[in-house]
């Protein structure tokens, strides 16, 4: 082996730097980053338009179309994570100088999240109103949302990662994806519904919490992997 | 040679094309004649043998399609995950091929454990479609299937699409654990199951061997038919090495029909 | 097969390669030392990008073995710049990747040798294909790299800017470093080596 020369592996300012380099970066271009959003409050919309205005009908439907849309308004912000940067040659200079890799792609992973899955969580109060969820439920909707929408953002990275080189790789994404999403799924809007029936919701909210630990610690990784497949 | 060594040697011969092939043309037919045998035997045992059950009445026997082919998609997927992982840790081509040669299997049988898991249904609880554990978890497995062969579709590469395939594949398995308990959960909070499969015990001897032969036999089936598409796939796979070039123009008058045996043979 | 010899940047050994049933190259041998500006040639679709990208350790796809001194620099094809992103912020981030510190005054004067004074602040998608060229390849002047692999340097680039490219590489070269560059044009640096890949390979 030729010696190699490595510096130190800095991860605290790799971590820090992608991150503000991503958030910067969505910054600069508002409209993109506003698109989820958009997309979750249209969908509601159209869910009163297609259910009927009837509060009750819309009620005991609201927990599953908030959480439904949030996995849906996260899959089409997921196929932008890594694709823009492949485009543009910056995600290969990542992948050969990010030491290690998978600290980068959280970095990348948590970037997204902040700009995507938490202003689901804050506004769904808004779509909890349009389909006249119960008061109580709120506060739990959003909780289950702040923590399960990290979770979509890093199962999906996986998913985003494979398919980054791919030209119409965002269907193939949710085709994917949208099956790993099933027990986030039903702990989240399993939470809300517990709430709702007067049940103490504590058991999948602590279950999610779990679930994002664990997929915090072993997601980034297999992206980093799907992130050198989808290179070559 | 001591036992390790045995075992590395072993490890390194599985990695080799040419003697899987062997292995899986050896091996194929006799797996496959057992297992069809097996499970005519299980079908005709459990079919005209075995008693009514008191709840069901004759509709429970579709349990022998059934159980099986349900056991045995989620068992097709983690030897994926397995395959997978190997090819990841230890790039073996040999793990690529199984993956790309055990996902159509699957798929198919996943699409054949919910076909007859609806027709189980509709006289036992009325509708064609219940969302109960079983079947939304058989449902999801379907689509994890149809996720890793649309993944190796779309990638123009094949060893680049064999390690995508690999991730996605390990990234499923370690899914299922989690999606079946979540699933399971899901359901404890809905409705009781009205018949639930793993009361096994609660079955007389006369209804749950007919049951196990059929799963055995399906098992072994699925590992014949697997070994025959690996061995498909090597030929493809390597059909630029000489010993596959020599094994397909055969001796004259050759077995393998492509155009230079049956000139030769004129 | 330890080699403490500092001077040897990369090692390629009975390198391989098939992209869609077409066999690129086959059994190339490449060694780089220090001092080394190689040139590679060859007709377009000869896999110039392809040969790079495996020398670089972005594809695993191909047989035969590669050694590189690592840090290791890659200029591809794309650029490698965000276009929301200013030049001096493109080079923050990568001194951020490579690990090395470096104050503003240090990024604007790579950035004012490149030529784009005044163009610092300046979002990428802003400047022209040549200026934006100029700031991608403002990131060599700063790295520690001793060894560079560069897909077509001199693209989009006017008579200006290739000389600040030679000028690079002269210096790069004397400072003891290494570099692979593919190339339509030739480069015009002393002491290059050709390597030929394609129809025109011996």
């Amino acid at each position: 082996m030729i010696e190699t020369a490595v510096a130190e592996p800095r991860v605290l300012e790799l971590l820090t730097a992608q991150i503000r380099r991503d958030l910067t970066v969505a910054m600069r271009s508002p409209g993109e980053m506003v698109n989820p959003l958009v997309f979750y409050l249209i969908g509601v919309t159209l869910f009163q338009f297609g259910v009927g205005a009837g509060p009750e009908r819309l009620a005991a439907i609201a927990t599953g179309v908030l959480w439904v849309l949030a996995l849906l308004a996260t899959l089409l912000a997921l196929d932008g994570l890594f694709r823009r940067d492949y485009d543009d040659g910056t995600l290969e200079q990542l992948a050969l100088h990010a030491d290690p890799l998978f600290v980068g792609v959280l970095a990348k992973i948590v970037a997204h999240w902040l700009v995507t899955g938490l202003p689901l969580a804050i506004f769904a109060p808004l779509g909890a109103l349009m389909l006249h969820l119960d008061a109580a439920a709120v506060p739990t909707l959003v909780l289950t949302l702040l923590l399960g929408t990290p979770v979509l953002s890093v199962i999906g990275a996986v998913g985003a990662a494979l398919t980054v080189g791919l030209r119409r790789g965002a269907v193939l994404l949710a085709l994917i994806v949208l099956p790993l999403y099933v027990p986030v799924l039903i702990l989240g809007a399993g939470a809300v519904t517990a709430r709702l029936d007067g049940i103490d919701p504590t058991p999948q909210i602590v279950w999610l919490a779990a679930l994002l630990a664990f997929s915090l610690t072993l997601a980034p990784f297999a992206a980093a992997q799907g992130l050198r497949v989808g290179l070559e | 040679m001591t036992i390790g060594e045995r075992i590395k040697a072993w490890w390194h011969r599985l990695g080799s094309p040419r003697w899987f092939y062997r292995v899986c043309r050896a091996w194929s037919p006799w797996l496959t004649a057992v297992g069809l045998v097996a499970i005519a035997v299980a079908f005709g045992w459990g079919l005209a043998f075995a008693p009514p059950d008191y709840q069901q009445g004759n509709s429970f026997r579709i349990m022998y399609l059934h159980v099986p082919t349900a056991i045995l998609s989620e068992s097709c997927y983690v030897l994926m995950g397995v395959a997978g992982l190997v090819l990841l840790v230890w790039r073996m081509k040999i793990a690529d091929m199984v993956i790309a040669a055990a996902a159509p299997f699957g798929l198919a049988i996943t699409g054949l454990a919910l076909a007859t898991g609806m027709f189980w249904g509709r006289p036992t609880w009325g509708t064609w479609w219940e969302s109960d554990a079983r079947t939304i978890s058989v449902l999801v497995q379907f689509f994890l299937y149809f996720g890793v062969i649309a993944l190796r579709e779309a990638i123009p590469r094949a060893e680049t699409a064999g390690r995508a395939c690999a991730v996605l594949a390990v990234v499923g398995t370690v899914n299922v654990p989690i999606i079946k308990y979540s699933v399971d959960w899901w359901l404890t909070l809905h409705q009781p199951s009205t018949f639930t499969l793993t009361k096994a015990p609660a079955m007389p001897p006369s209804m749950y061997l007919p049951l196990i032969v059929s799963i055995l036999g399906f098992y072994a089936f699925f590992a014949g038919n697997l070994l025959a598409r690996v061995a498909n796939v090597i030929l493809a796979r390597e059909r630029g090495t000489q010993w596959v070039q020599s094994l397909v123009a055969g001796p004259p008058g050759g077995v393998m029909s492509c155009d230079g045996g049956r000139e030769e043979r004129a | 097969m330890t080699i403490s010899s500092t001077s040897i940047l990369l090692r390629a050994s009975a390198l391989t390669c098939e992209r869609d049933g077409r066999r690129l190259f086959e059994n190339l041998d490449l060694t780089i030392s220090a001092g080394d500006v190689v040139e590679l040639r060859g007709p377009n679709g000869s896999g110039k990008t392809t040969l790079l990208r495996c020398l670089a350790g972005l594809t695993a796809d191909y047989e035969g073995s590669v050694e590189r001194r690592l840090p290791a620099a890659y200029c591809g094809h794309r650029g490698g710049l965000k276009g929301e992103l200013t030049p001096l912020e493109n080079l923050r981030w990568y001194g951020a990747l490579e690990g090395r510190r470096a104050d503003t005054r240090s990024l604007r004067d790579a950035l004012d040798a490149m030529g784009l004074e005044g163009y610092a602040m300046t979002p990428c998608q802003q400047l022209s294909a040549g200026q934006q060229r100029r700031a991608a390849l403002a990131r060599l002047r700063l790295t520690r790299a001793r060894l560079w692999l560069l897909d077509e340097p001199l693209t989009s680039l006017d008579e200006a800017g290739c000389t600040l490219v030679r000028e690079l590489l002269d210096r790069h070269r004397c400072d003891g470093g290494g570099a692979i560059c593919a190339t339509h044009a030739p480069l015009e640096v002393a002491g290059t080596r050709m390597q030929m890949l394609g129809a025109a390979a011996a």
